[in-house]
């Protein structure tokens, strides 16, 4: 189960800059590990981070192994209007999630 | 891990990661010449464990329509690959500030890139020293 954590302020007055912080629950594992057998453990991360704002893209993020486990993510926003942020983390063998906050701007 | 310390030591090893490293700004930039200011990238410089470095850069830039940054990019100069972080960002940004947790695999350069909307490139490198590195614990698991 993807676990995965958002913090938004609910409320901001129009003009504000929000930050927002993004947390997800994944070992992002490298793929240049070994096994104790001299095995290579296959790469397994979160690629990619996307933020829309009323389904308009407002944050993008790449990752890639050099991304610590459990990656958090930081970036800011301008509050213009009432609505949904959503938040989408897609990655290796499928992994996908969705996380979306509602705001209010006063 | 001993196979690892002397992937470390390779100068070979050091030079390939060198030409990676400059092969991915070159991917980024297009060519274009990389100036040093207005990009603050900070970590620090003294790093116990490698596994989890808080790492944040900052543009100085009015966030306008007509004068943002478009993306900001982090690169390490001796990680297994160059790349770290792409983040594409926009006026709706309001502040050009971007923050998350890398892996460090050794002593050596971080760099941070800034794409800004007139298509300059802005740049600031810090050397970091690392005495637990990340990707090490090979052998161990």
């Amino acid at each position: 189960m993807a676990r995965v954590v958002v913090n938004v302020p609910g409320q901001a007055k129009r003009g504000e800059v929000l930050e927002i912080r993004t947390l997800a629950a994944h070992a992002m594992e490298t793929g240049f590990r070994r096994t104790q057998l001299g095995e290579l453990i296959p790469r397994d991360i979160i690629r990619l981070l996307v933020c829309t704002y009323n389904g308009v893209e407002v944050f993008r993020a790449e990752l890639h192994p050099a991304i610590a486990a459990n990656p958090l993510i930081a970036f800011t926003t301008v509050a213009t209007e009432s609505g949904t942020l959503e938040f989408r983390w897609s990655g290796d063998n499928g992994y996908s999630a969705t996380q979306s906050v509602q705001i209010t701007v006063v | 891990m001993a196979a690892n310390a002397q992937a470390q030591l390779d100068p070979n090893r050091a030079a390939q990661r060198k030409a990676a490293m400059e092969e991915a700004v070159r991917k980024v930039t297009g060519g274009a010449p990389l100036r040093r200011g207005r990009v603050k990238l900070d970590l620090p410089p003294l790093i116990d464990n490698g596994n989890a470095v808080p790492l944040s850069v900052s543009v100085d830039s009015p966030m306008t329509p007509a004068d943002h940054v478009k993306a900001i990019h982090v690169f390490t100069e001796r990680n297994p690959q160059p790349n770290v972080v792409n983040a594409y960002l926009g006026p709706r940004a309001g502040r050009a500030r971007i923050e998350t947790r890398a892996r460090i695999a050794d002593t050596q350069t971080v760099t941070a890139i800034a794409q800004l909307s007139d298509g300059s490139f802005w740049s600031d490198s810090v050397e970091v020293v690392v005495t637990l590195s990340a990707c090490l614990e090979e052998g161990l698991i």
